[in-house]
C-alpha cells in the first residue's frame, strides 16, 4: 500500500505537471507535427504551453492558441532566430526552462528538433529520450530500438524528461476548439555560437508532406534510373500520395534524399503504403511497417517484402503501375 | 587541426535481433559486430580531410567494455593515428546512455584539446541520435548535424545539412561538432596491411574514474519486447484482384 507521503507527492506531481511543446515552423507555416506533439503532451500532465521561436512568429503563435489542449502559447522574437539554429533556439528554451520549470519539454521527432532538443539536454544536464512511441505515465515511456525490432519500455529520472515524439505514433491535435493565452518570452541575450546559416534548398511540390499523407507509394531500386523514377512521381499525383523511397533507390541518385523511408529516413504509417520494387530490406521496413495496409509489387517472389505486405502483387512495376494508375487514378 | 572522432561497436545491420527471454535487453553475446556505420562516415570524411592536409591528427574514442576496441583497431586501420579507451564492465556498459558517452567526450576534448568532434549521427542499435548533440550543448560548442558535405573554409567548416524536405547548408567556426549522415562518403574497407599497422599504433585504456566521468542513470530500461508481428498476408492475382482487395478495406472506394 502507498503511504500517506507517497500518495501526497503523486498527487502534487501530478498536479504541477507542466509541458512545454517546442513549435516547428518557418515563419509562415506550422508543421503538421507539432499537433502530433501537443497530442502526446497532453498525455503527460494538465497544462501544456507551446514555444514558438522565430523572427516573425505572431501569426504562427495566434493559430497555435487556437489548437485543443494548448493553454499558453510562450513567443520568442528575435532577428537572431531567422533561420531557428539550434544554438539559438537552444538558448531560448534554456531560458523558458529557468523561468517556468517544466517537467517535460517535447517535439516532434524531426530533424528540426533531432538538432535541437539534445543540445538543451546538453545544456541542462539531462537524458533525453528520442522517438517515442507511447506515454505510458508522466516518466514512463516506449520506443524502438534496432530499427524497430524491438521495443524499449523506460523510465526516466532526469530532472526534466526531453523528448522527441515520433509524429505517427500520435493523432494530430484539432486545430481549433482551443483558447490559449498568448504571452512574449522573457528577454533573452541570444549568443553568437560560432554558426551561421548560409543557404537552403527546399524540394517545393504539391504532392503531401511525406511524413503525414494518407497514401504514400515509394519506389525502390527496380526503378531502374531516374528517368523511370518519373513514373513515381506520375503514380503519386494520379492517387494524391505522398511518395517515398527505398535507401538504394536514393543511393543509386533516382531521386532526392529526403524522400528516403526507413530507419535513418522517414518513418511514416500511412493508411496505405505501395511498395514497388523495394525489396524490404530491415532498414527499410523500420520506416513503414505501422502503414495501415501495405502493398507490394514486385517481380521476385522471394523479396522480404511480401512477409509484412498484406497484398502482394509479383509483376513487373513497369507493367502493374500504369495499369494501376488507369484503374485507380484521377 | 586536429579531431577526435567518437566510434561505437554495434550488432552488425545485417543481423536479425533477438530480445534475451528475460526481456532486459537483446542478445548480444556471439553476435558478429561492427563499427556502427555512421561513425564509419564520420572517420572517412577525416581520412579524407587528413589527404587534403586539412586534419593532421586524427584520435578515435570509444566508450564500453573490452570487447569495443575492436572498433577501435578497425578505425586505427582505417586512418586514425591513435586510439582511447574508456573501460566500463559490461554490466555498466548495459546501462550507458548518450549523455554519459558525450560527457566522456567532453572530459577529452577538455584534456587533450581538439578542434573539433567527429561522430556519426545515430548508432543503429539504441537509434537515439543524441550524442553530438549533448555534446555541442555541454562544450558550447555550434554543431552542423546530418553532414551531407563537409568543406574546411576559414578555419571552420562549411556543411551541407540533410534537413526534412531538402539540404541546407552552414557554416561553423572551429571548434565545432560535426554528425555524419549516410551519404557524406563511402567508408572504405582496411587492408590487410593497415591492419598489421594498426596493431602498432596507440591505444590509451583509462578508466572513467581517471576523467570523473558521472555515469548514473537517468534512463532505466523496464523491459524490452518484441514488436507486434504483423500478420502474413496474401498474394493477388493480377491488378484487378488489387483494387477490388482494396475497394474491400475503403481505399479508393
Amino acid at each position: 500500500m502507498q503511504s500517506s507521503r507517497q500518495l501526497f507527492k503523486t498527487v502534487l506531481g501530478q498536479r504541477f505537471n507542466s509541458t512545454l511543446v517546442i513549435a516547428e515552423h518557418n515563419d509562415k507555416v506550422l508543421a503538421k507535427i507539432t499537433l502530433n506533439a501537443i497530442t502526446a503532451a497532453n498525455k503527460l500532465g494538465s497544462d501544456v504551453s507551446v514555444l514558438i521561436a522565430g523572427s516573425n512568429s505572431k501569426a504562427i503563435a495566434a493559430e497555435v492558441a487556437k489548437v485543443t489542449g494548448v493553454k499558453k502559447v510562450i513567443v520568442a522574437e528575435d532577428a537572431k532566430l531567422e533561420h531557428q539554429l539550434p544554438e539559438a533556439v537552444a538558448d531560448v528554451v534554456v531560458a523558458a526552462q529557468n523561468q517556468f520549470k517544466f517537467s517535460s519539454i517535447l517535439a516532434g521527432s524531426s530533424s528540426f528538433s533531432k538538432g535541437l532538443i539534445p543540445r538543451v539536454g546538453g545544456i541542462l544536464n539531462a537524458s533525453p529520450i528520442s522517438d517515442v512511441t507511447e506515454i505510458h505515465s508522466a516518466d514512463t515511456f516506449s520506443r524502438p530500438i534496432y530499427a524497430g525490432n524491438a521495443i524499449a519500455k523506460v523510465k526516466s529520472t532526469a530532472s526534466v524528461k526531453l523528448m522527441t515524439i515520433r509524429g505517427s505514433a500520435f493523432e494530430a491535435a484539432a486545430a481549433t476548439g482551443g483558447a490559449g493565452a498568448i504571452e512574449d518570452s522573457a528577454a533573452v541575450d541570444i549568443k553568437d555560437h560560432g554558426s551561421t546559416f548560409v543557404s537552403q534548398e527546399i524540394v517545393k511540390s504539391d504532392r503531401p508532406e511525406l511524413a503525414s499523407a494518407k497514401y504514400v507509394v515509394s519506389g525502390g531500386r527496380a526503378l531502374k534510373s531516374a528517368e523511370k523514377f518519373e513514373l513515381m512521381y506520375k503514380f503519386a499525383d494520379s492517387i494524391g500520395a505522398g511518395i517515398g523511397a527505398s535507401r538504394a533507390a536514393v543511393d543509386a541518385g533516382f531521386c532526392p534524399n529526403d524522400l528516403q523511408v526507413g530507419q535513418t529516413g522517414k518513418i511514416v504509417a500511412p493508411d496505405l503504403y505501395i511498395a514497388v520494387g523495394i525489396s524490404g530490406a530491415i532498414q527499410h521496413v523500420a520506416g513503414m511497417k505501422d502503414s495501415k495496409i501495405i502493398v507490394a509489387i514486385n517481380k521476385d517472389k522471394e523479396a522480404p517484402i511480401f512477409q509484412i505486405a498484406d497484398f502482394g502483387l509479383v509483376a513487373d512495376l513497369f507493367d502493374a503501375v500504369p495499369e494501376l494508375m488507369k484503374k485507380v487514378g484521377k | 587541426m586536429r579531431i577526435l572522432v567518437g566510434v561505437k561497436n554495434v550488432i552488425d545491420y545485417a543481423v536479425k535481433i533477438r530480445v534475451n527471454p528475460s526481456k532486459t535487453a537483446v542478445v548480444k553475446d556471439g553476435v558478429p559486430h561492427i563499427i556502427n556505420p555512421f561513425c564509419d562516415n564520420a572517420l572517412q570524411s577525416c581520412v579524407d580531410l587528413k589527404a587534403s592536409k586539412t586534419i593532421k591528427e586524427i584520435t578515435v574514442l570509444t566508450v564500453g567494455p573490452k570487447s569495443s576496441q575492436t572498433a577501435l583497431r578497425t578505425a586505427l586501420a582505417k586512418g586514425a593515428d591513435k586510439a582511447i579507451h574508456v573501460e566500463v564492465d559490461e554490466a555498466g556498459a548495459a546501462k550507458l546512455e548518450p549523455l554519459h558517452v558525450a560527457r566522456a567526450l567532453a572530459a577529452i576534448v577538455k584534456r587533450d584539446k581538439y578542434d573539433g568532434v567527429f561522430l556519426g549521427k545515430q548508432a543503429i542499435d539504441d537509434d537515439c541520435n543524441q550524442v553530438g548533440q549533448l555534446l555541442a550543448g555541454m562544450l558550447n560548442w555550434p554543431q552542423a548535424t546530418f553532414a551531407n558535405k563537409i568543406d574546411a573554409k576559414d578555419g571552420g567548416f562549411t556543411v551541407v545539412r540533410e534537413i526534412d524536405g531538402g539540404l541546407e547548408t552552414i557554416q561553423v567556426k572551429s571548434p565545432a561538432v560535426i554528425t555524419a549522415d549516410l551519404r557524406l562518403n563511402t567508408p572504405k574497407y582496411a587492408t590487410l596491411p593497415n591492419i598489421m599497422k594498426a596493431k602498432k599504433k596507440p591505444l590509451e585504456t583509462i578508466k572513467p574514474a581517471d576523467i570523473s566521468l558521472d555515469l548514473v542513470s537517468q534512463t532505466e530500461t523496464l523491459e524490452v519486447n518484441e514488436p507486434p508481428t504483423r500478420k502474413g498476408g496474401e498474394f493477388v492475382a493480377d491488378v484487378d484482384e488489387l483494387v477490388a482487395k482494396l475497394k474491400e478495406k475503403g481505399i479508393f472506394a
